[in-house]
């Protein structure tokens, strides 16, 4: 479980919400191999994302593994304080994630 | 330490260059969807076919990337629109052995700019393609990624 942490923040930014998240994860192509045995890493990336506030979906994002090591992401949205935003990942491996905050 | 980290990401951005010949693409093409199609699409026409879609340029689309990749494995790309109901962003890289990147759908009241960051292998094109009513409007910006050099 802790295996992949996810960090997410959401905060007042003027008179919109700032979301911003963090999960470390690895994010292998499948191209890469490693160094000592010369076996190819399987791949493993986070596909699917869902960003929702109060259960309202905001943002899905499909992602390959393009996406950097420990996948970043931030976006604003209108929102308002105390708003319930929640993330959701799962990788081709069928691991999962999820954070949540409430907006300050 | 910085050049350490520079030295790594090349050196992983060069492992996926080579890699592409021998054939380890063959995974991802045994999807038979649509979607997967495009993902393992190796270059750029490939993708939009494989997503059924005509693009128009548009100035209106903005990609904002750094000139100059000192990380080729991290490469923070924002890609923002001002275009009226934007409803999905389409990243592709153009130079990847995999060029499409990322698809986000927005939901209700988000606005239409995303941040993210990127594995960029070569020197190319950050394409986003915005989708806005029934059309497709794209938008690029070139990424320079050097070997073994410093930033500068």
């Amino acid at each position: 479980m802790a295996k992949f942490k996810t960090r997410l923040k959401a905060k007042m930014k003027g008179d919109k919400v700032n979301i911003k998240a963090i999960v470390s994860h690895p994010m292998e192509t499948g191209r890469r191999k490693d160094k000592k045995t010369g076996e190819k890493i399987p791949t493993h990336y986070i596909n699917e994302v869902v960003v929702t506030a109060n259960d309202k979906v905001l943002l899905t994002a499909d992602w390959s593994g393009t996406i950097s090591k420990n996948p970043y992401l931030s976006f604003n949205y209108a929102g308002k304080s105390g708003d319930k935003v929640k993330l959701n990942w799962k990788d081709n491996q069928g691991n999962t994630g999820e954070a949540e905050k409430t907006v300050k | 330490m910085k050049r350490r980290t520079f030295l790594k990401g090349t050196l992983a951005a060069s492992v996926t260059g080579a890699a592409v010949g021998g054939g380890l693409l063959a995974p991802n093409m045994a999807f038979a969807s649509e979607a997967a199609d495009a993902y393992a699409a190796t270059s750029m026409e490939d993708a939009l076919k494989a997503l059924g879609i005509t693009t128009e340029d548009s100035d209106k689309v903005e990609v904002i990337a750094p000139d100059l990749a000192e990380n080729s494995a991290v490469v923070p790309v924002e890609v923002k629109t001002t275009l009226e109901g934007a409803e999905e962003i389409h990243v592709f890289i153009s130079n990847n052995p995999t060029v499409y990147a990322a698809k986000f759908k927005l939901g209700e009241g988000i606005d239409p700019a995303v941040k993210c960051r990127y594995k960029v292998g070569k020197t190319g094109d950050v394409i986003a393609v915005v989708k806005a009513g029934d059309k497709y409007y794209m938008g690029k910006k070139a990424v320079k990624v050097t070997k073994g050099g410093c930033g500068g």
